[in-house]
C-alpha cells in the first residue's frame, strides 16, 4: 500500500521536499547568498507544482490539430503554464532585486553573514 | 464609464514608465508626470466611488475583451473603490511631498523614486480592483518590487533591511501562489466570482482548505502580522521619510484588504469561522501583536522606529476586525485601514519634515521643536490624538466599532486589549508631545538654530512660516484635516461604502 501511495504521488512528494529545502535555506542559513539560493529553490518548487498539476499523459499542445480532433482531453490545459510563465518572470525580477541588494549590502558591510551585519548595524545606530 | 476600472491602473503604470524615461533627462518633468498620473488615478477613483455608491452596482471590465471567467476581470465595487481612492489619494499627497525630502535625505535617487512610487500605487490599486486570484498575485509582486526599490534607497543599513523584507515577502508571495494553485486544481478557475460560485459544493475538500490556509498565510506574511513583523522596524527606520510615508500607511493594509476580500467574496460566508478557524487565529495573533507593538514602541528612542512598532500594533487592529468576523467588527477593521493610513502617513511625513528642517530623528533631541516648528507640531498633536483615539478624530470611531463588535462576539479579552493598547499608545505619544513642547532649558541650545544636519539658511527661504516649504507642508495640512474630517463624517463612509461591502456576512 505504501508503495502505491508513493508511486502515484512521487512528483508531489518531490515538490514538498523542494519547498522544505528552500524554506530551510531561507530561515536557517546565516549567509545571505544562501538565503537567496533557498528562495529560488522555493520558487522553483512552486512552478513545478503548477506544471505537474496541469500535466496530462499523451496530450498535445493546446493548438487545434486535425489528428487530435476536438476532444478537449487530448489537449494540455494552457492556463497553469501561462501562470507559471508569469510567475517565472516575477521570480526573476525578485531574484534580480535581491542580488542587487545583496551587492549593496556587501559593499557597505564587507560581509554576507547576517549576524555580523546585524552586529555592526546595532553598533553604528 | 465601463472603462473606468482599467483606466486606474493603466494611468499609473503609464505614468511610472514615462516618468522613468523622462526623469533621466529632466527630474522636474519626471516628477510632474508621476504626479499627474497618480492624481488622474485619484480623480478616476473618486468618480468610480461616486458612480458605485449612486448606482449600487459594481463596474466590471473584461481585460482584453476576454469574457470572464476565461479572461481577467477588474471589478470596481464598494470595497475596491474605497481602497483605490485611499491608495491613490495617499500616493498623490506623498508625491507632492517627496521632491524636497528625497533631495535632502538620499540625494541622486530622485529620478528612480518617482517612477517607483507610481508603480507601487499601481500595484496596490490593481490589487484592490482585480477580480482574479492570480492577477492579484501579479499586482502584489509589482507593488512589492517597487517597495523594495523605494525602501533600499535610504540609510546605510537600508539595503540589508530591505533584503530581509524581500525574503519574507517572497515566502509570503510564494505561499499565496501555492494556495492559488490548490484552489485552481480543485475548483478549475481563478476568477473570484467564478470560484465563489463553484466553491459551495467543495467546502469539505481538503485541497480547498489547504489552498485557503496557504493564501491567508501568505497574505498575513505580506501584511506583517505579529510574530512575522520582525523585518518592519529596521525597514521603516532606514527608509527615506517619503518612502516610509507612502509604504507604511497603505502597503500592509492592502494585503489585509485582500484577506477580507477572500473572506467576503470568494469563500462562502462563515467558511473562515466554522469550517476552519482562520478568523479566530488571525484575531488572537492580532491581539498579541497589538500589545507587543504598543509595549515595544514605548521604549524606542528613534522616532521612526517608534512609528514602526506602532504600525505593528495598528495593522493588528485590522486583523482583529477580521478575527471578529461579524459585520460591526469588520466595519471597524476596514474603517481602521483608512484611519490608520491617514494618521501614520501624517506621522511619517511630519518625521520627514522634522528631519528636513533640523536633521533630528531621536525623540530626546526634539526638545523645543514646538517653538521652532509650531505648525508642524500642531499637525503632530492632531495625529497623536487620533492615534490614541480621542473623539472627534478618526482613530476614535474605528476603535468604537471594533469594541462594539467585540461585545457582540463576547470577545472580552479583545475588548480589553483595545482599551489597554489605547492607553499604551497614549504613553508613548504623549511622552514625545511632552518633549517637543518643553522649553529649551539653557539659551545656548536655543540659539543653536543653525540646525545640525538640517537644511542651510538659504534653503529655508520660501518655507512656510520658517518651517518647511509649501510642497511639504500642504500634504501635512491636508492629511491632518482629513484625520478630523474622516472622524466627523465616518458614518457617511460606513453607510455608503462599508455596510454594502460587508453584506455577505449578514446573509450568512
Amino acid at each position: 500500500m505504501t508503495i502505491e501511495f508513493f508511486a502515484g504521488r512521487y512528483p508531489y512528494i518531490l515538490i514538498a521536499v523542494l519547498l522544505a529545502i528552500g524554506l530551510y535555506g531561507m530561515t536557517m542559513k546565516r549567509n545571505l547568498l544562501k538565503k537567496i539560493i533557498g528562495m529560488t529553490i522555493f520558487q522553483t518548487a512552486i512552478y513545478l507544482f503548477f506544471i505537474q498539476g496541469a500535466f496530462k499523459q499523451g496530450a498535445t499542445i493546446p493548438v487545434y490539430s486535425e489528428e487530435f480532433g476536438t476532444d478537449p482531453t487530448l489537449y494540455m490545459n494552457p492556463l497553469p503554464q501561462v501562470i507559471v510563465l508569469t510567475a517565472i518572470v516575477v521570480g526573476v525580477a525578485i531574484t534580480g532585486v535581491a542580488l542587487s541588494l545583496l551587492l549593496l549590502t556587501y559593499r557597505r558591510y564587507g560581509s554576507l553573514d547576517e549576524d555580523v551585519i546585524i552586529k555592526s548595524m546595532r553598533e553604528s545606530a | 464609464m465601463s472603462q473606468l476600472p482599467a483606466l486606474i491602473p493603466t494611468s499609473l503604470i503609464l505614468a511610472g514608465l514615462l516618468s522613468l524615461l523622462v526623469g533621466l533627462r529632466s527630474l522636474r518633468a519626471g516628477h510632474l508626470i508621476a504626479l499627474t498620473g497618480t492624481a488622474a488615478a485619484f480623480l478616476l477613483s473618486v468618480v468610480g466611488l461616486v458612480e458605485v455608491t449612486s448606482s449600487g452596482q459594481p463596474i466590471r471590465y473584461a481585460v482584453g475583451g476576454w469574457i470572464p471567467p476565461i479572461g481577467i476581470e477588474f471589478v470596481l465595487d464598494h470595497l475596491a473603490a474605497y481602497m483605490t481612492t485611499l491608495v491613490t489619494g495617499i500616493g498623490t499627497l506623498v508625491l507632492i511631498y517627496a521632491p524636497r525630502s528625497i533631495r535632502h535625505e538620499s540625494p541622486g535617487k530622485s529620478a528612480l523614486t518617482y517612477p517607483s512610487m507610481a508603480l507601487l500605487v499601481a500595484g496596490l490599486a490593481g490589487m484592490s480592483i482585480t477580480g482574479d486570484l492570480f492577477n492579484l498575485y501579479v499586482f502584489l509582486e509589482i507593488a512589492a518590487l517597487a517597495a523594495y526599490a523605494l525602501l533600499a534607497t535610504g540609510d546605510r543599513a537600508g539595503p540589508f533591511a530591505t533584503l530581509r523584507y524581500l525574503l519574507i515577502g517572497a515566502v509570503g508571495g510564494g505561499f499565496y501562489l501555492l494556495g492559488v494553485g490548490f484552489i485552481y486544481f480543485s475548483v478549475g478557475s481563478v476568477n473570484m466570482a467564478d470560484v465563489a460560485a463553484r466553491l459551495p459544493e467543495l467546502v469539505e475538500s481538503r485541497s480547498v482548505i489547504t489552498g485557503a490556509v496557504l493564501m491567508v498565510l501568505g497574505l498575513a506574511l505580506k501584511m506583517g502580522l505579529f510574530p512575522l513583523h520582525f523585518w518592519m522596524p529596521d525597514v521603516y527606520t532606514n527608509a527615506p521619510s517619503s518612502s516610509a510615508g507612502l509604504i507604511a500607511p497603505i502597503m500592509t493594509k492592502v494585503s489585509a484588504y485582500a484577506i477580507v476580500r477572500l473572506m467576503l467574496d470568494v469563500f462562502p460566508p462563515a467558511y473562515f469561522t466554522e469550517a476552519i478557524p482562520i478568523a479566530a487565529t488571525i484575531g488572537w495573533v492580532s491581539a498579541a501583536g497589538i500589545l507587543f507593538g504598543s509595549i515595544i514602541a514605548i521604549g524606542q528612542q528613534d522616532y521612526r522606529r517608534m512609528l514602526a512598532y506602532s504600525s505593528v500594533g495598528q495593522i493588528a487592529y485590522v486583523g482583529l476586525g477580521i478575527g471578529l468576523a461579524n459585520p460591526i467588527g469588520l466595519i471597524g477593521g476596514l474603517l481602521h485601514i483608512v484611519n490608520h493610513a491617514l494618521m501614520k502617513g501624517l506621522l511619517f511625513l511630519i518625521g520627514g519634515a522634522i528631519r528636513w528642517r533640523t536633521g533630528l530623528v531621536r525623540i530626546p533631541d526634539m526638545v523645543g521643536l514646538g517653538r521652532k516648528m509650531p505648525w508642524t507640531m500642531y499637525a503632530f498633536v492632531i495625529a497623536v490624538l487620533a492615534m490614541v483615539g480621542i473623539p472627534p478624530t478618526a482613530g476614535f470611531f474605528s476603535k468604537v466599532y471594533l469594541m462594539i463588535g467585540a461585545v457582540q462576539a463576547d470577545a472580552w479579552v479583545w475588548f480589553a486589549v483595545i482599551i489597554l493598547s489605547s492607553l499604551l499608545s497614549a504613553i508613548y505619544f504623549f511622552r514625545m508631545v511632552e518633549f517637543v513642547f518643553r522649553d529649551v532649558e539653557n539659551e545656548s541650545d536655543a540659539a543653536d538654530d543653525s540646525a545640525t544636519g538640517g537644511v542651510t539658511a538659504r534653503e529655508l527661504e520660501g518655507a512656510v512660516a520658517g518651517e518647511v516649504p509649501p510642497s511639504m507642508f500642504i500634504p501635512i495640512a491636508i492629511l491632518s484635516a482629513a484625520v478630523i474630517l474622516v472622524g466627523v463624517f465616518n458614518f457617511l463612509i460606513v453607510r455608503a461604502l462599508l455596510e454594502p461591502a460587508v453584506a455577505p456576512l449578514l446573509g450568512g
